[in-house]
């Protein structure tokens, strides 16, 4: 049984106070897994993540990674506590060129040339436009870019909202496999999707969000043909399931 | 006693004709939410125009056209609110703070052209060669004050009514949605641009009735009655009475120039002779103290905007 | 005519100064900012109390640099003001507009730095007097460069020009080889993204108000070398200072460089159709032109 590297206990979370967008939620996050969150729009999957990113506060509940306690960080902290979040549009800097991206998420860090080196190596296509300014980049290329910016500070865990949104059916599946990639390096990896069949097919564990509480948690080969998931994403009311 | 009445009357005189003109500054600001950084120009429009069209002919500037009184009052409304239609439709389009930037920019320029055109303004010694309406059938000059007061009030009263009718007309609701949600507005097929320059010309057009007023008591106008400074003693009186609701900004009115008034006078009367040269400068830092104040602990004045609910909304339970 | 062209660019150098930390605080803030110019102020006169505090303990320090009417007592001054301002204008910020910030009206700030102009520059009368003063009363006579077309030109100006294009270069290194300057940049483009990349925001903004405090400060002991120092500084460059940043457009730190020269020149020039008494009227002439040419500057993009 592999470690859990992320544990949510009890999550209420919401931007204003007395208006919780979670109500209850509980997750576990094993050590290098793909763990994808779905469920019907404002179900609260982004405040989920921006909740475990500091960006959104924490009403009551607790966050913790490899047993220590991050609920409540503030959001620049991230990288100190080995987190790295990619946000869902506009996450990369376009009036910066991609090398000054880099330079810029690394600019604490002691090793930030061998770093960034190390980025273009991973990721070629970026290393033949390092500077350009970002905002050129084709939509796939910004997902790349705004992965290797999460990537560059060495992070114990990914947070991924929507990385596929927008691009196109080649490059989403580009988007996706890089994740399913980072995982097999020791990177563990949550990821919420709208994408959902393409996401399933790659993810090891899969959770159902519904109205800001836990719909049901299964392995991600179980759900991918369960007629539960269709249900959830119909509309259909469905209140408990265990 | 007789000097305590008469100083009553003049302060409620001034007091009035401001509270005139803080009511137009509430509709832009407060039910509009358009920051004008420069309402002494549409005063000062109001004031020069008044005098220009109701002076008597002058001989080294124009105007003195003689025109009869109410007309001339009218003429320097609508000067105000041709001024307020050119700047607006310049920047009521930008960002907000151009908006600002360019109103307060209005201001400082009017006061500067009006220092230097001498042929129009008469220049830094001011507009004269007007004769009060009526003031040549009233030989006593307190009773003329008196009579005067009622006429300022009494239009103080109409305003306040026209400015409570309008705001709750659907007129009003369509500002207050601009206000609070312009997209939300937009969608439902408005036009906010349009619908703000209206607003800010017809609250420069109240503002520079009570700058006609003001020139109008003194039988004068001056670049001195247009300094910038004007500009924040108005805010001042608009935000302690809160912003939006049309009473607070009558009281506010009245509260500020009575503070404002004492402060001048006590400065006057106990400090000595070395202090009183910076009575001014005090005052200012007090205002300023007022405005700031105001914004970090009571933003929404000693009078808070009522909100008015749509009653059509309601009356289908 | 040259000779207009040469007292614009110096008054552009100073206006210059004024309008980037300007378009900074605009930019990164969003909200018009109506007390910056009282920065200048700030600076002029704390660079006066140093100098004469200075002068004071080491007499030696108030001999003139060759031929200029800037002393090294008055150079050290300088750059005391500028931390003096620097520090003011985030204190300024913590106090006053973090507060209304966190309310989250962006009108409110800029209400609120009316105020605070206010109350600044009535401070500073109440302090240091309402009459001018200078930094120094020798004379120091202009030389002329030129008899036909006449061009006369005194050292001080050539001294704040240089020294002004000089803080303007070091700014361009900061912002366009460190990362210091890229976190600016990337505050200024998405404040919540930059967050997430680690950078502290309430570090940053405070870092934006003191790098333009102590250019206003640098700005204002500039103007009083070449005019003097009175308390009403602020009151008459803040619409100047406006107009260079739209010209150069919001949030940008060479458009308002360019649009401070430009200003500055244009200003110059208007008064050699326009009678001088005009002059004040001038900045707002050519951000009416501006505005009507192209509403977001030279450099700037369309915000809303």
């Amino acid at each position: 049984m592999a470690e859990i590297l992320l544990r949510a206990t009890d999550i209420v979370a919401g931007y204003v106070k007395d208006l919780p967008i979670l109500k209850k939620v509980n997750i576990e996050v094993k050590k290098a897994s793909l763990t994808l969150i779905i469920g019907p729009n404002g179900a609260g999957k982004s405040t989920f993540i921006k909740a475990i990113a500091g960006v959104v506060p924490v009403t009551s509940g607790q966050i913790s990674l490899s047993g220590q306690n991050i609920t409540g960080i503030r959001p620049d902290q991230m990288a100190q506590h080995s987190i790295a979040y990619v946000p869902q549009s506009d996450n990369i800097f376009r009036a910066l060129t991609i090398r000054q991206n880099l330079e810029l998420v690394l600019r604490k860090s002691k090793n930030g040339p061998a770093r960034i080196a190390e980025m273009f190596t991973r990721f070629p296509p970026l290393a033949g436009k390092q500077a350009e300014k970002a905002g050129t980049l084709s939509g796939g290329q910004r997902q790349m870019l705004a992965v290797a910016m999460a990537l560059a500070v060495d992070p114990l865990l990914i947070l991924m909202d929507e990385p596929s949104a927008g691009l196109s059916p080649k490059a989403a599946q580009e988007v996706l496999q890089l994740a399913r990639d980072l995982t097999s390096q020791g990177v563990t990896i949550l990821l919420v999707e709208q994408n959902v069949k393409q996401a399933m097919r790659l993810a090891d564990h899969c959770y159902i969000l519904a109205e800001g509480r836990n719909q049901h948690d299964a392995d991600a080969s179980i759900l991918l043909d369960d007629p539960i998931v269709g249900e959830i994403y119909l509309g259909g009311k469905r209140t408990n399931v265990s | 006693m007789m000097g305590l009445i008469s100083y009553l009357v003049f302060f409620i005189t001034i007091a009035s004709i401001l509270a005139i003109a803080v009511l137009g500054l509430n509709l832009q600001w407060g039910n509009t939410g358009l920051f004008n950084g420069g309402v002494v120009a549409f005063f000062g429009a109001g004031a020069y125009g008044t005098l220009l069209l109701g002076g008597d002919p002058q001989s080294d500037h124009i105007g003195g056209f003689d025109l009869f009184y109410p007309l001339a009052l009218l003429g320097g409304a609508v000067a105000a609110g041709v001024l307020a239609w050119v700047v607006g439709r310049l920047t009521l389009h930008l960002r907000h703070d151009y908006f600002a930037i360019a109103t307060f920019g209005v201001a400082v320029t009017f006061e500067n052209v009006m220092r230097n055109a001498e042929g129009l303004s008469g220049g830094a010694k001011g507009l004269r060669g007007f004769t009060r309406p009526l003031e040549a059938f009233v030989n006593n000059g307190f009773t003329y004050n008196v009579l005067f007061l009622l006429v300022v009030t009494s239009l103080l009263v109409c305003t306040y009514l026209f400015l409570e009718r309008l705001i709750r007309s659907p007129y009003g609701r369509l500002l207050r949605a601009i206000r609070e949600d312009e997209i939300a507005a937009c969608s439902l097929g408005k036009k906010p641009d349009r619908i703000r320059l209206t607003a800010f010309i017809t609250g420069s057009c109240i503002v520079g009735l009570a700058g006609g007023l003001y020139a109008t008591f003194y039988a004068f106008v001056s670049p001195q009655d247009v300094l910038p400074t004007l500009t924040f003693q108005l805010w001042a009186m608009l935000i302690v009475g809160g912003a939006g609701n049309n009473r607070g900004a009558i009281f506010g009115t009245f509260l500020i120039w009575g503070a404002w008034s004492a402060s001048g006078w006590g400065l006057s009367r106990f400090a000595p002779v070395e202090v009183q040269l910076y009575t001014g400068t005090m005052q200012f830092i007090l205002i300023g103290l007022v405005i700031v104040g105001m914004l970090l602990w009571r933003p929404q004045g000693l009078f808070p905007e009522r909100l008015v609910v749509s009653q059509s909304g309601c009356k289908s339970k | 005519m040259i000779q207009s062209l040469a007292d614009g660019i110096l008054v552009g150098a100073i206006l210059s100064l004024g309008a980037i930390g300007l378009t900074m605080v605009m930019h990164i803030l969003r909200f018009a900012n109506f007390s910056h110019a009282e920065l200048l102020s700030i600076g002029a006169y704390s660079a006066l109390v140093f100098d004469a505090l200075f002068s004071g303990i080491l007499p030696i320090l108030a001999n003139k640099i060759g031929p200029f009417s800037m002393t090294w007592a008055l150079t050290l001054s300088m750059f005391c003001a500028m931390g003096v301002t620097g520090l003011s204008a985030m204190l300024i910020d913590r106090f006053v507009f973090k507060r209304i910030r966190e309310k989250g009206d962006e009108l409110s700030m800029v209400f609120a730095s009316f105020g605070v102009a206010m109350i600044i520059r009535n401070v500073l009368g109440l302090i240091f007097g309402l009459k001018s003063q200078l930094y120094s009363n020798d004379i120091v006579f202009a030389v002329m460069i030129s008899s036909d077309p006449m061009l006369l030109i005194k050292p001080d100006q050539v001294f704040v020009l240089l020294a002004a294009l000089l803080i303007m270069l070091v700014l361009h290194f900061v912002l366009s080889r460190t990362t210091f300057g890229y976190a600016l940049r990337a505050v200024a483009e998405n404040p919540s993204l930059a967050e997430v990349s680690g950078i502290r925001l309430s570090r940053v903004i405070a870092l934006v108000w003191i790098i333009g405090g102590c250019l206003a400060a640098a700005a204002g002991v500039f103007y009083g070398l070449n005019n003097h120092i009175n308390p009403v500084i602020g009151r008459d460059l803040v619409l100047p200072i406006f107009a260079a940043t739209i010209v150069g457009g919001i949030g940008s730190v060479y458009g308002a460089v360019l649009g401070g020269f430009i200003v500055g020149i244009a200003a110059n020039m208007a008064l050699l159709v326009l009678p001088s008494g005009y002059s004040p009227a001038v900045p707002f002439m050519i951000i009416l032109a501006l505005l009507l040419v192209r509403p977001h500057g030279l450099f700037g993009e369309p915000q809303t």
